[in-house]
């Protein structure tokens, strides 16, 4: 959408189970910035109850704070206890759009008949929503009926996704998935006074059926097929319509929501409109799309958060978007799952000290039932960003072998996939072609040094090939994405701008040879005239320095049998975007990145990696 | 500003409580407002609907749907025990007949002519909410249940597991830094609450489900032994509802850990009072911690919820360190300097400066500590 004027003010709010953050984006000089910011805590919890006190807290505090940087008293944002949106130029705010994730956000089960083919479409509708999938019921999922019909009696949704089947096809299988559903007859998780709202999008044939087994007991609603054919996905009707009824059934219940309902206004097309309230994922989500699809690159963000990890990809040429959740995969609230998924060895592999695994798993379990703490000693914080890694990679992981091609369609083959045995169903994720890394969350986001969020990065999601690096520095992506809605312009402006602190790039061949072997063969003119030229050999990492808008003129070439891009041994001539941390030039290998199982060969690995990463004081590296 | 909110968890001799005891499902509330009941007393019960067992018919006749309709014998809603015929087909020349009968006493839910499933559904299972305090009535949510009002000494724990439960308490240990030795429980432990210094094992937990002891409290446990007790290592703080035959409550963390000074004192006084505890924690929006909730006597005009104080740091308040170093050591702010200082990790962060106990004089991020009411 182009956008007609500028707006000279914007004010976007994210309100998150504890906190309310807010931001001011202002036109300034020809572009958008994000200029100011504020918070406070959120206020849909007893006594005040009403999510629009914390908001008008979080508001007031940008409004002081614009006040005090532009020594204009006359600033006001708040006006008759609402956001002021005024059309006239020097008063009130031209726009304001909130997401919101408040009340553990937006709980979905999903159902469908084969579980990797419509089961699998339809998780990824909720996902792309926004929502956390509670779980996947399949007419060949294993369980027995009677095993799932309990489940859904004891999840309590705040909504249920039904598909199954191609349009035209068998209705057997939908139409026993619905008398399953009616039989849990389940109840929706906030208030008991409504029905509990079932979005149908599955085979058009069995439309009749669903609706003689639920029509009565749910609140049904009918969408598009969200897989007409094998071929073909179309999560679009389907995600409308979850984001239509998060606002009418989730947020409407939540207190205070109505209000902040009917504050979210904007311009579009040259009116005031309303501007839906975004689950926060949704909104994240929908940012890196408007980014990859500007800059037509290929992004990976995290977030990782105390109880969750989000990945969200944007790869292929066609931007074929992706988002999990990892449920149970976070620092603090979740960590000691964290422990449980990769295992007391996998964290003490990024250790480079001598720990008893008792106080160890006291450390974490104590971190989990305090999860505000800090790390205070040193030794504390290595341990929390090697449980980061760990947390990371097995998100990654999840993420991977979620963001699939359409598994079940059929596809005319070229030789050379034949012969690669390549198959449907197989990862887009690819990290040779991956452009730009990102990172949120408080681990990566407010690490003491940048440095170690950058290690933190390479080490959990191994980029191949050349790759930038970002953080989010204030974590706005929520903000930005439903901003996007109304100014595509202002979003990715204050994105590049405000939002992202570059970090740098890394330079990673792919593949493993001995260690005596040349594994990178580098000449890079470095911003500050010295020329760094170096055989690098296989198992090390260097840093360089390369600020932030300033490049590097760099000649590449990876040894035998190895590839960073350009095919095995295949020199490259590229321009290297720096960033707060530098150049990273890794040579430990990908496909696989091993490291050794004795401690006494791997913590001087460890030391000598995390020294060059610059990451932690000399003297815990000794 | 020379004060800051800090959460800590509540130990105090006197607060005026009110639980709500819910149903989970509308049904029929068996008490009315002021009455007094007791812990064990029930307040509310309900009928959860029955298990489903489907099953294809369809396959079990030996024809396709929707064929099977004209040899059902029932009709959804019907009423059945185990036995009673639900469908037979003709047969040929009225011999091999196939016949299908009811594995489970209940009521037909659905007959299904696409898809030839037949749904039964077990009879509604009674679901009964009891009192858990000892209190007055001072709320009847109609169908749904009540709201339970008393006075008592309170206490919260930090992490617990198991549910609710009732007992007298027992002091076994004679300072609040003592573990507990397995010799120390006996028989005279049975259906009690007892009440260990700073540590419980593995070895003492078995004994105490042994005798039938009804629930530990513990300065610390070490996660190890929890993770045997349990088979599996706890992953997410949500618990409570472990069935290890008793409910254990942490009052500091994980570790040996000396009980606070205070919750010690408190849980002395009352040795032989009765209480209530649960191990029910969820750490997440909507936090929950477990409690210790000891009924002292009172009038009912005395019940007057006091105001919630948000307890705040300010210079002299007494603290609790919550993270290494110094963890679990008492010590009173001395100082809280407004701008952020690096602390041994390079975090930035706001600090307070504080003396311990032994007399050190430290400095702590604000989030490592917690506020003890003095």
């Amino acid at each position: 959408m182009a956008d007609a004027r500028p707006l000279k003010r914007i004010i976007a709010t994210d309100c998150g189970s504890t906190t309310t953050k807010s931001i001011l984006i202002e036109y300034i000089d020809g572009e958008y910035r994000q200029t100011v910011r504020g918070e406070a805590p959120t206020t849909v919890e007893k006594p005040l109850n009403d999510v629009t006190k914390g908001v008008i807290n979080a508001v007031t505090e940008l409004e002081e704070l614009a006040r005090l940087k532009y020594k204009d008293d006359s600033i006001k944002f708040i006006k008759d206890d609402t956001i002021w949106i005024s059309e006239k130029e020097n008063e009130g705010v031209d726009a304001y759009v909130s997401t919101s994730s408040a009340g553990g956000g937006l709980q979905m089960m999903v159902t469908g008949v084969v579980a990797k083919m419509t089961g699998e479409s339809a998780e990824r509708a909720a996902l792309g929503a926004g929502a956390i999938v509670m779980d996947l019921i399949a007419s060949n999922d294993k369980r027995p009926n009677y095993e799932k019909i309990e489940r859904i009696r004891q999840m309590r949704p705040d909504m249920i996704l039904m598909a199954g089947g191609v349009d035209g096809g068998t209705t057997k299988h939908v139409a026993e998935m619905g008398e399953l559903v009616a039989a849990a007859d389940p109840r929706p998780r906030l208030g008991s006074s409504y029905k509990l709202p079932v979005i149908y999008a599955g085979n058009n044939k069995a439309r009749d059926i669903i609706k003689d087994a639920l029509g009565e007991k749910t609140d049904l609603i009918i969408t598009d097929n969200l897989r007409p054919t094998l071929e073909n996905e179309n999560l679009g009707p389907a995600r409308d319509k979850i984001h239509d009824l998060f606002m009418e059934h989730v947020m409407a219940q939540a207190p205070g929501y109505n209000k902040l309902m009917s504050w979210v206004k904007g311009p579009k097309d040259g009116k005031l409109v309303t501007i839906p309230i975004m689950p926060t994922p949704a909104a994240v989500g929908n940012i890196m799309q408007t980014i990859a699809k500007v800059h037509d690159i290929e992004v990976l963000g995290v977030d990782i958060g105390g109880a969750t990890t989000d990945i969200f990809s944007v790869f292929t040429k066609n931007k074929v978007f992706n988002r999990t959740v990892s449920a149970n995969l976070g620092l603090s609230y979740s960590i000691s799952n964290v422990l449980a998924t990769a295992g007391l060895e996998e964290i003490l592999r990024w250790v480079p000290f001598d720990i008893d695994e008792s106080g160890l798993r006291n450390m974490i379990k104590n971190k989990m039932i305090r999860p505000t703490t800090i790390p205070q000693q040193l030794e504390e914080l290595v341990l929390e960003q090697a449980i980061a890694k760990e947390a990371l990679k097995y998100a990654f992981i999840q993420h991977k072998e979620f963001a699939v091609g359409l598994k079940g369609a059929q596809r005319q083959r070229e030789i050379s996939e034949a012969f690669s045995q390549s198959t449907s169903g197989e990862s887009v994720v690819n990290m040779m072609t991956l452009d730009l890394l990102v990172g949120s969350g408080g681990v990566l986001s407010h690490a003491p040094r940048r440095n170690q969020s950058a290690m933190m990065m390479v080490d959990a999601f191994l980029p191949e090939g050349i790759t930038r690096l970002a953080v989010d520095s204030i974590f706005m992506m929520p903000q930005l994405g439903v901003l996007a809605e109304i100014s595509e312009k202002a979003a990715t402006e204050v994105f590049e701008k405000d939002c992202l602190i570059y970090l740098g790039c890394c330079v990673a061949p792919v593949g493993k040879i001995k260690p005596d072997k040349t594994a990178l063969t580098a000449k890079i003119e470095l911003p500050n005239g010295e020329v760094f030229q170096e055989d690098i050999k296989f198992g090390e990492v260097r840093l360089l320095p390369c600020g932030v808008g300033e490049t590097a003129k760099a000649t590449l070439k990876p040894g035998r049998g190895l590839d960073i891009g350009a095919g095995k041994g295949q020199e490259i001539k590229t321009e290297l975007q720096g960033g707060v941390v530098g150049i990273v030039l890794d040579t430990r290998g990908r496909r696989p990145f091993t490291l050794p199982l004795e401690a006494s060969k791997r913590v001087p690995l460890l030391k000598k990696w995390m020294k060059e990463f610059k990451a932690y004081p000399e003297e815990i590296l000794k | 500003m020379a004060q800051a909110y800090s959460p800590g968890l509540t130990v105090t001799d006197n607060i005026v409580l009110k639980k709500e005891r819910i149903l989970p499902l509308k049904g029929t509330v068996l008490v009315k407002k002021a009455d007094k009941v007791k812990a064990e007393d029930l307040v509310a019960e309900t009928l959860l609907p029955g298990k489903v067992v489907p099953f294809n018919l369809s396959n079990k006749l030996g024809v396709t749907p929707p064929m099977h309709m004209q040899y059902v014998k029932v009709k959804a809603g019907d009423k059945i025990k185990k036995g009673d015929l639900l469908a037979q087909t003709n047969g040929f020349l009225g011999l091999f007949k196939s016949t299908v009968k009811s594995p489970i006493v209940g009521e037909i839910e659905n007959i299904s002519k696409i898809t030839g499933q037949m749904l039964l559904r077990e009879p509604k299972i009674p679901i009964q909410v009891k009192a858990f305090i000892a209190g007055v009535v001072v709320e009847v949510i109609p169908e749904e249940g009540v709201i339970i009002e008393n006075k008592s000494a309170y206490i919260q724990g930090i992490f617990g597991i198991g549910g609710e439960t009732f007992g007298e308490i027992k002091m076994l240990v004679d300072s609040p830094g003592q573990p507990l030795d397995v010799k120390m429980i006996d028989d005279s432990c049975k259906d009690k609450i007892i009440v260990c210094g700073a540590m419980v094992t593995y070895a003492v937990i078995k004994k105490a489900q042994e005798v039938g002891v009804a629930g530990i409290i513990t300065g610390g446990i070490d996660d190890r032994d929890l993770n045997k007790l349990l088979g599996y290592n706890i992953g997410v703080a949500i618990t409570g509802h472990e069935e290890v035959g008793l409910t254990i409550v942490v009052t500091e963390g994980f570790g040996e850990i000396g009980m606070a000074k205070k919750t010690y004192g408190l849980l002395k006084q009352f040795d032989g009072h009765k209480a209530s505890i649960h191990g029910i924690t969820q750490i997440r929006a909507g936090v929950m911690r477990p409690e210790i909730i000891i009924p002292i006597k009172f009038k009912e005009e005395e019940l007057t919820e006091s105001e919630t104080r948000m307890s705040t740091l300010e210079i002299g308040t007494t603290i609790r360190v919550i993270r290494q170093p110094n963890f679990g050591v008492i010590g009173k702010v001395t100082g809280l300097p407004e701008q952020l200082t690096k602390v041994e990790s390079e975090t930035l962060v706001r600090i307070l400066e504080a003396e311990l106990e032994n007399g050190e004089k430290v400095i702590i991020p604000r989030a490592n500590v917690e506020v003890i009411e003095d």
